[in-house]
């Protein structure tokens, strides 16, 4: 039996039960009386703040009055017309830099309406129906492909086959879901959301999925485009950058995206190997989805490091007070310089930073932390240009997910603009099927 | 502290707050309980005459409608007078106003509408020695069927008449409790004045249909899938009864009559306001069958406290303050004009001002690509729609405009002079202005 104190990476630090606690839902459901409750604080704003600050542009206003006068299923439709993965976006979203950091109750009392949970409430409410609430159009006879099965690709695919169109999707991995099903923490999306998520989804009909199809790897973007009417690329971010640090091949350094998708995919936590001392590169919701997950698998030392301050995180004040509350430190201001152990990481050396205004640098000040663990979450890069043109390591694109090649669209965190969020990929997924829709159609 | 003595027709209670007749005071538990907690004065659930007790339905009593977080702002109930036998009652209530000497005890009656029958109960009530007794003219369910209740309260000659018993057999003030089921309050109030009587109080509960089940197409309380009207009480029933209490207060005919105020009295506040408007004291239902007896621990402090901060040491100094100004729409001064005023520091930015104003008013808010919301005085008719709608208090304001100041809507002086819409030139029967 192991223990948090176990040296070295071990599975098993945890028992099942402690486990099984540590990953429940963190947020749990609203019942129905908490829903109406929630719902009353809702002051139904004209032109309403949330509403703007969501990418979706969900009104957020009407579905809340929906619930709070008893139809759920109302409010789950008006979601859904605007955001078809407003189920996983009500789990993930980062609300208090979106819609709740603009409510109205927030500036009142330093309270949002809980607006994620209410979305939740609705959708959950519906999908638990069995109900798919939309309905195809006539069949147009026209197809698209569709690269990539996640927030983006999904949102896509089912608005293009709503309009009529039939769409397969390839995807890379043997599973579709993308990022909802690999890369988020397991606390937000519990009881295999996910895949649920994607069936209930697929019921809109006219969808075709085939899992271990990448681009450039068995598949071309010519031959996509000589056999389908339509292309649309979310092939998102495959590539994790690298810390550029000495000692960084050595044994127990590895992607954070791995480790989260390992976490996501097992079937039994006791068995999934962590480190006693682990640090996390990075300041992301990634870095802060593994280090969180890390301590909850019951890693004794959990320590992300970040090398600027806390203003700039791209993790939120809530993510990063969500990590504290879990027994994580956060180091702002410090750089990894090098990896040090025998074959296998037991240290890891950095260096504090100060920005010069011209830049980030080394103060030359160094200091080192045990470390069997090391996870990289200093971003993603793109695998594939698929002979297209690129903007700041993305695929550019411009209005509604348009790339350098007629024909061929592109969204999700693959495609330059917007934030790398589920929701904003919901967004540019849905908006290019509107426009693929309209130029297939002779209207664009 | 204000001393918060309550002089009613000459029965005394250490404070001006009591129990309405009704389920909280059915029975000798409950009134005990409710003098504990500091209540002035019961009126005991209404008896009836001697003999076999009413009955009451089996199914649900009350229906009700909620505000935000299932606020309870109005009930309604079907429930009939005691349904206990009378000489249970009558001793309940010799025990209890021999414990609590202090604190008034007034019997509520209901009887048939002849002489014989008021005749045969009020000895039987004097002996009890409660204080006083209150006629139940009021309530419109059940009982009105069979002649009594609202069925007497909608007969001013009624009235007259079971009042003149009453005081024939009877020694002790005589309340009447008035029904708002009518057209014109002043009329009854008139007739229980002409009998008599020593007070009125009201209001009694008003007709109503509080839900309909739409599942099974029936409205609520529903008994075997029927339902019936009930009497409606509660917050929501506060602005009706507060109108009525003022229009007997000051009608010339009923002017100096002591009246009892109910009707949706939840704080000390809401008790403020009644007295203000003539009202000697309170009676109090609803508020207690939400929150149980402990509210009266509220309205005693917060009635306490106010009277200090207005440097009041008696509540007889502040009953009826208000009625004097309570007038007609005619005789308001057209000359008094208000701009509402936004305070942008305390606006949270809803919107919902310039939805209401925007969409239902005087489109006399602006809104800026920022969300700042401004009233433009040259639209603004002072409606103060804004007002009610904004969620943050104080937010929004009226603000007089100065005499000789130009209101940009209308582009007049202002003028400091009163004149109403008497002597108005729009006014065809305009009487010449002076």
């Amino acid at each position: 039996m192991t223990s948090p104190t176990t040296p070295g990476i071990a599975a098993g630090r945890l028992s099942a039960a402690e486990l099984a606690n540590n990953f429940d839902d963190l947020h749990p459901p609203l019942d129905r009386h908490e829903a109406v409750v929630a719902a009353d604080r809702c002051y139904f704003c004209h032109d309403a703040p949330c509403m703007t600050a969501c990418p979706t542009s969900i009104d957020i206003p009407l579905f809340i009055r929906q619930i709070m006068t008893g139809t759920p299923e109302a409010a789950a439709r008006t979601i859904l017309s605007q955001n078809i993965l407003g189920g996983m976006c009500a789990r993930v979203c980062p609300t208090e830099t979106l819609c709740e950091e603009v409510c109205v109750r927030e500036t009142a009392e330093g309270k949002p309406v809980e607006i994620g949970r209410l979305q939740r409430f609705a959708t959950d409410t519906l999908m638990n129906s069995g109900v798919h609430p939309f309905a195809r159009a006539g069949v147009t006879g026209k197809t698209v492909a569709v690269v990539g099965a996640g927030p983006a690709g999904l949102s896509c695919a089912h608005r293009l086959a709503m309009h009529g169109h039939d769409v397969t999707i390839f995807e890379a991995r043997g599973k579709a879901g993308g990022l909802n099903e690999f890369g988020i923490a397991s606390y937000k999306s519990t009881d295999d959301f996910a895949a649920r998520e994607i069936g209930w989804l697929l019921q809109i009909g006219g969808i075709t999925i085939e899992t271990g199809r990448a681009l450039g790897n068995g598949l071309d973007l010519d031959t996509l485009q000589a056999e389908f009417d339509a292309v649309f690329l979310a092939v998102g971010l495959g590539g994790v950058n690298a810390l550029r640090a000495a000692g960084e091949d050595k044994a127990g350094v590895t992607d954070a995206v791995d480790f989260i998708s390992d976490l996501r995919q097992s079937s039994d936590l006791t068995t999934l190997p962590v480190g006693r001392n682990v640090v996390v590169i990075g300041g992301g919701m990634t870095a802060v989805d593994a280090a969180v997950q890390s301590k909850l698998l019951g890693a004794e030392n959990v320590t992300i490091a970040y090398r600027r301050g806390p203003d700039r995180m791209g993790a939120s004040k809530f993510e990063q007070d969500l990590a504290a509350s879990k027994g994580v430190k956060i180091l702002f201001n410090a750089m990894p310089v090098a990896v040090h152990g025998n074959g296998a990481a037991t240290e890891i050396e950095l260096e504090y930073t100060e920005d010069t205004g011209s830049g980030l640098k080394g103060t030359g000040e160094t200091f080192r932390l045990n470390a069997d663990q090391v996870f990289k979450a200093i971003g993603q890069t793109l695998t594939t240009d698929a002979g297209l043109t690129i903007d700041a390591g993305k695929i550019a694109v411009t209005g509604a997910g348009r790339t350098s090649k007629a024909g061929v669209w592109a969204g999700g965190d693959c495609a330059s603009g917007g934030d790398d969020l589920t929701v904003t990929a919901v967004a540019e997924g849905r908006d290019a099927a509107e426009d693929i829709h309209a130029t297939l159609m002779g209207k664009g | 502290m204000a001393d918060l003595k309550s002089n009613f027709l000459g029965i005394s209670s250490p404070n001006p707050f009591w129990l309405a007749s009704a389920p909280p005071t059915d029975k000798e538990y409950n009134v005990r309980r409710a003098f504990d907690a500091g209540w002035g004065g019961v009126v005991w659930k209404t008896l009836g005459a001697e003999g076999p007790p009413v009955v009451n339905v089996n199914g649900p009593r009350y229906g009700a409608i909620w505000g935000a977080d299932r606020r309870l702002l109005g009930l309604n109930n079907i429930e009939l007078i005691t349904d206990r036998p009378l000489q249970v009652n009558l001793d309940e209530m010799t025990r209890v106003k021999k414990d609590y000497p202090d604190r008034a005890l007034i019997a509520s009656i209901m009887v048939p509408c002849d002489e014989q029958s008021w005749k045969d109960i009020l000895p039987r009530v004097e002996d009890t020695g409660a204080d006083g007794i209150e006629l139940n003219f009021g309530c419109p369910h059940g009982m009105a069927e069979r002649g009594m209740g609202s069925a007497v309260g909608q007969v001013p000659q009624y009235i007259q008449m079971v009042t003149e018993w009453c005081k024939m057999y009877y020694s002790k003030p005589v309340i009447v409790k008035l029904t708002p089921n009518i057209t014109d309050i002043r009329f009854p109030a008139r007739a229980a004045k002409a009998g008599g009587a020593d007070a009125v109080s009201l209001i009694n509960t008003i007709n109503s249909i509080t839900s309909v089940d739409l599942d099974n197409m029936a409205p609520e309380p529903t008994i075997g899938g029927k339902g019936t009207h009930g009497g409606y009480c509660g917050p929501a029933v506060k602005p009706i009864a507060m109108n009525m209490v003022a229009e007997i207060a000051r009608d010339g005919e009923t002017r100096g009559l002591p009246i009892s105020g109910i009707g949706g009295v939840t704080t000390w506040r809401d008790a403020a306001e009644f007295m203000a408007l003539g009202a000697g004291n309170v009676q109090v239902c609803t508020a207690a069958m939400t929150y149980g007896f402990k509210i009266v621990q509220e309205m005693i402090s917060g009635l306490s406290q106010w009277m200090d901060e207005r440097g009041y040491t008696s509540i007889d100094q502040f009953v009826g303050s208000a009625v004097p100004n309570v007038t007609d729409w005619q005789y308001l001064d057209l000359n008094y004009v208000t701009k509402a005023k936004i305070d942008q520091d305390a606006c949270i930015k809803c919107g919902r001002c310039y939805a209401a104003c925007e969409d239902t008013s005087h489109q006399a808010i602006s809104m800026s690509a920022d969300r700042v919301f401004e009233v433009m005085d040259d639209e603004c008719v002072a409606c103060n729609l804004c007002v009610n709608v904004c969620p943050v208090e104080g937010c929004i304001t009226m603000e007089q405009m100065a005499p000789g100041a130009i209101d940009p809507r209308t582009g007049k002086t202002v003028e400091a002079d009163y004149a109403n819409w008497t002597t108005h030139p729009n006014n065809p029967s305009a009487k010449a202005a002076e």
